[in-house]
């Protein structure tokens, strides 16, 4: 969907999606550095569990909740990423209660 | 608008209920309700089917409680198939928990109390030790001292009891009618002529369910309402997968996965803003209780103002001076939605002179001549 | 709370952009101790995002008007401001006469800083456009694919179509030529009463925006194919957007697409005003809800004051006089000296900045017909509550758009009604024959943006709050429970 402009890039920043390494830039926000690392899918909706992405960029729509260094639901468009950084993908509700034993 | 037999005042939870519970008697019901954004207390309450700690001196509010809770599957299912809305009506009996010896203390002795009062006929409940609530619910918080157990009490998802009372009203020929609040009632000859910035409209009888409002209506036709003024503020969080081990009458878990946290009780004002203070220290009891919910993060607070009758106890009755006006009010109002609908409405259709429990009648607060 | 943020300012200002800065280089001229909150991590706001750390070759591809931002930036930087970045405002608790308490959260820290005035300068957001596929990966806000140029240098590869109606349009794709992406097409949707615009021509033709936007937009023309006259839209594709169709004429054409850029204007941010208590109005040119506000920007509550976009859309270059008014009338009622001059001159500014807009924003006015959607169009994102639920719940009577959301859930989200608002408003108003401006909006309510239970239940509170919350009952005094995070 995206690919960085041609002009000299800042600092190369490793960060981690789902355990697989991606190339981000140091001052990119999380959102921008997958999308430029060419991830489409951010999450599945809550509610039909539909594949989701970022909307708005500006933190306005909420589309790029994701589960960024163990803390669920953040804002991927508005975390400025770090070296290391583990972000993982939610698939519907984040699980943050014990399953239900059935 | 005109052809109808009574006018509920009020499209709430209260007024909901009992305009469906008059239709099914084969009424012609009209349903008169205010704004958008007039004060609800049905669109801002918790949901609990509860019965637990109600009606500690009163013991026919304990037993009326428990008769809700014990008709609410059959009503469920009637609401459903009628409305098309899945209440997620869920019964599993609800924790009341002590942070403290002296708390915990405080609640057996009032439900001892109720107990006691009623002869045994209010719901039953156990006390629960600290060595049990870490068996039943993992996870509890290490302050939790102990709890007591209600077998009766529930929840359900409210935002759809107002959707679905609103749906089957409609199916069963209730006509609804927004942005008419009524100032003023005025007996009449062909019954009352009800008020309001709208104009006006002659009704044959009339209910007054106008939550808050009542107090300032009921006195129109001879009828009292007094009320305490109690301002409640819930925080709600988003949703999350997994289940909350337990329901309590302070932290339930929503059927679509949200939590909810409640509930203050604030008795002197009258702002609308919520407290940023009161939202703290809720969610400090909460992770208290179960320290999982830390992590999980806030995405709604509001505040509401109870429906709150000043003995607390439900006010049900027609007027003496006019008769053919009513009044029906309560703090329950979806607790108690299931017997507003299926004994409270059939008594006011058939014009019995007393309507539910004679504790509630509005005559105990002196009606003035 | 965090180290960096002090519990008390004199003038909070919240929002660096155009609006912000500029209230803020205005009060610190007059001594003022400001303290300016933004989330973002560099001053600039959304026109200027990154202006600070954009390399030269990108500013230059961006324009000279983004370029020119930098200035504001440094002068802000000079201006002994605070400028604390990073930092998201969930709330603005005005308390009658009293304090004004701000809450603010930082890197996972919730706190409160009390001050004596606040100015709101949280700008615009994109105006949603609710149309069949718009949830699907690969549809995006054109303002979204600017600012992931500006901020990360973002270029849209693959078929790109951009899509609705509004300047912004425009501008994008000229930026995007310039570096060297062709989107494939420029589809506009103008309103069925564009000729409305017609009598504000004179006006505009007088403005330097006339000669600016005109050369755009032939610039833009022939470069890509501009389809202008489109009366419907809609994306395709299975679980990621593969081409939009728009409806002309009556009928329908395809164009694939890997990316749809989608734009109907921007409306202001409300969340935090209208949680704050500020009463809204109606605008009906512009057809969204903005602030009660008089002209300076103060509001009828005490001390609160809103400034740029966020009081009514106007541009950055009026958001900057509108910036210097607000902090004039904050200083004011700060008890601060305000140079009858400078006052003049903000005003001046404010009006040559504002010449020539009624002509804009009626040209580019959305047609209400793709605010208002049909079906099973999803129109509240998070709840995914469908347009025709919504009607259907109108048609039970409802008095407005909150009894909606509570049939519904349209709203409850974490967006918190963001993204829907103004499509409740706009179905409703569709399906009952009413004004909006009677239907009214969602409310929204403290906090404007999730806090987790854990930084909540860290906030100071006094006595009657813990009678409010805990009644009899006290709560230990053992340190809370918190789970280690990463468990
Ligand atoms: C997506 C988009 C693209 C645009 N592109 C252009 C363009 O290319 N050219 C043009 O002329 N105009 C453009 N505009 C309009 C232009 O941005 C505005 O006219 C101008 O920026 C208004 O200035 P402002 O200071 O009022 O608001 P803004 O520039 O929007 O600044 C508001 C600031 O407030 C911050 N903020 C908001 N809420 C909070 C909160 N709760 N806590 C902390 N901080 C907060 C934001 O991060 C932001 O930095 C665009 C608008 C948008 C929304
Ligand atoms: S992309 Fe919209 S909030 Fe992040």
């Amino acid at each position: 969907m995206f690919r960085r402009d041609p002009i000299p890039p800042g600092e190369a920043v490793e960060i981690l999606l789902d355990g697989q390494p991606i190339s981000a830039r140091r001052g990119d926000s999380v959102a921008g550095a997958l999308l430029a690392g060419g991830v489409t899918r951010f999450r599945d909706s809550v509610v039909s569990g539909a594949p989701r992405a970022p909307y708005c960029l500006m933190g306005t729509c909420f589309e790029c909740l994701m589960t960024i260094d163990g803390v669920a639901n953040r804002q991927a468009c508005l975390v400025t990423v770090e070296p290391g950084m583990r972000i993982t993908r939610q698939s519907g509700a984040p699980s943050l209660l014990p399953e239900a034993e059935t | 608008m005109d052809q109808h037999d009574i006018t509920v005042i009020g499209g709430g939870l209260v007024g909901s209920a009992v305009a469906l519970g008059l239709a099914e008697t084969g009424l012609r019901v009209l349903v008169l309700d205010g704004e958008d954004l007039s004060r609800r207390a049905s669109r801002a309450n918790f949901g609990l089917v509860w019965v637990s700690g109600k009606g500690l001196g009163t013991p026919d509010y304990a037993r009326w409680s428990f008769e809700a809770a014990r008709i609410w599957p059959g009503f469920a299912r009637d609401l459903e198939a009628r409305s098309g809305v899945s209440l997620s009506l869920d019964q599993p009996g609800g924790y009341s928990f002590g942070l403290s010896i002296g708390e915990l203390d405080g609640i057996i002795a009032e439900m001892t109390h109720i107990t006691e009062e009623t002869d045994g006929e209010g719901a039953p409940w156990r006390m629960v030790s600290r060595a049990e609530l870490v068996r039943e619910i993992p996870g509890i918080g290490p302050d939790v001292a102990g709890a007591v157990h209600g077998s009766a009490d529930g929840h359900l998802n409210a935002l759809r009891l107002f959707h679905a009372l609103h749906r089957a009203g409609a199916a069963a020929g209730v006509t609804y009618r927004a942005h008419h609040a009524v100032t003023q009632i005025e007996p009449s000859s062909a019954g009352f002529r009800l008020r309001g910035d709208w104009g006006q409209i002659t009704t044959p009888r009339v209910v007054l369910a106008a939550g808050t409002e009542t107090e300032r209506l009921a006195p129109m036709v001879g009828l009292a309402a007094p009320l305490k003024r109690s301002r409640g503020q819930i925080v709600v969080t988003e949703r999350v997968s997994g289940r909350l081990p337990f329901l309590s009458a302070i932290i339930r878990q929503t059927d679509e996965g949200s939590v909810m946290i409640g509930d203050s009780d604030e008795g002197d004002t009258d702002a609308l803003a919520g407290n940023p203070e009161i939202a703290a220290l809720l969610a400090a009891r909460a992770i208290r209780v179960y320290p999982p919910l830390a992590r999980l993060n806030m995405v709604r607070s509001w505040t509401g103002f109870r429906v709150k009758p000043r003995d607390g106890i439900p006010i049900y009755g027609q007027s003496r001076s006019c008769p053919g006006a009513y009044v029906v009010l309560c703090h329950s109002g979806v607790t108690l939605a299931a017997l507003h609908a299926r004994r409270i409405a059939p008594q006011i259709a058939e014009g019995a002179a007393q309507i539910g429990p004679a504790a509630f009648s509005s005559e105990r607060f002196h009606v003035p001549a | 709370m965090s180290a960096q943020l002090p519990d008390t300012a004199e003038l909070v200002i919240i929002g660096a952009g155009p609006a912000g800065m500029a209230a803020a280089i205005e009060a610190r001229a007059a001594g003022a101790e400001v303290m300016l909150l933004d989330e973002t991590p560099a001053a600039g706001g959304q026109i200027w995002r990154a202006v600070g750390t954009a390399p030269e070759a990108r500013k230059a591809l961006l324009g000279k008007e983004y370029a020119a931002g930098a200035a504001l930036v440094s002068d802000f930087a000079a201006c002994g401001a605070h400028h604390a970045s990073g930092v998201s405002v969930w709330g603005v608790m005005p308390d009658g006469t009293g304090p004004i308490h701000v809450g603010v959260s930082e890197s996972g820290a919730a706190g409160m800083i009390e001050t004596r005035a606040v100015i709101l300068a949280t700008g615009a957001q994109e105006r949603p456009l609710p149309v069949p596929g718009w949830t699907l990966p690969g549809v995006m806000g054109a303002g979204a694919a600017q600012i992931a140029l500006k901020s990360g240098g973002l270029l849209p590869e693959g078929r790109c179509v951009l899509a609705g109606v509004g300047p912004l349009l425009y501008l994008l794709a000229d930026q995007l030529l310039r570096a060297g992406v062709t989107p494939a097409a420029l589809v506009e949707t103008p309103s069925p009463r564009r000729r409305a615009a017609l009598p504000h021509l004179p006006d505009f033709l007088r403005t330097p925006a006339f000669l600016k936007g005109a050369g755009l937009i032939a610039r833009v023309r022939r470069r890509i194919p501009v389809i202008t006259g489109a009366e419907a839209l809609e994306i395709t594709g299975e679980s990621r957007a593969e081409a939009l169709r728009y409806r002309r004429a009556g009928s329908w054409h395809e164009i694939p697409a890997d990316l749809v850029l989608l734009h109907a204007g921007v409306v202001p941010s409300l969340n935090l005003a209208v949680a704050a208590g500020v009463p809204t109005r109606w605008n009906a040119v512009l057809r969204c809800f903005e602030p009660e506000t008089d002209a300076a920007g103060a509001t009828d509550l005490p001390g609160l004051f809103i400034a740029g976009d966020g009081a009514g859309i106007g541009g950055a270059e009026r958001a900057l006089p509108s910036g210097r008014r607000a902090a004039q009338a904050a200083l004011a009622q700060l008890g601060r000296e305000v140079d009858p001059l400078a006052a003049a001159e903000a005003q001046r500014q404010w009006h040559r900045a504002d010449r020539g807009r009624a002509f804009i924003d009626r040209w580019f006015a959305p047609p209400p017909s793709l605010l208002a959607p049909q079906g099973e169009t999803i129109a509240c994102r998070c709840e995914e509550v469908p347009a025709s639920a919504i009607r259907d719940a109108a048609r039970l009577g409802a008095p407005g758009p909150n009894q909606i959301k509570t049939y519904l859930r349209c709203g409850m989200g974490p967006c918190q009604g963001r993204m829907c608002a103004a499509s409740v408003t706009e179905i409703m108003a569709d399906e009952s024959g009413r004004d909006p401006a009677d239907l009214g909006h969602l409310r929204f309510r403290t906090p404007v943006r999730p806090l987790s239970l854990a930084e909540l239940a860290q906030l100071p509170a006094g006595e009657a709050a813990r009678r409010a919350a805990l009644g009899d009952a006290a709560l230990p005094e053992t340190p809370l429970p918190l789970p280690d995070r990463s468990s």
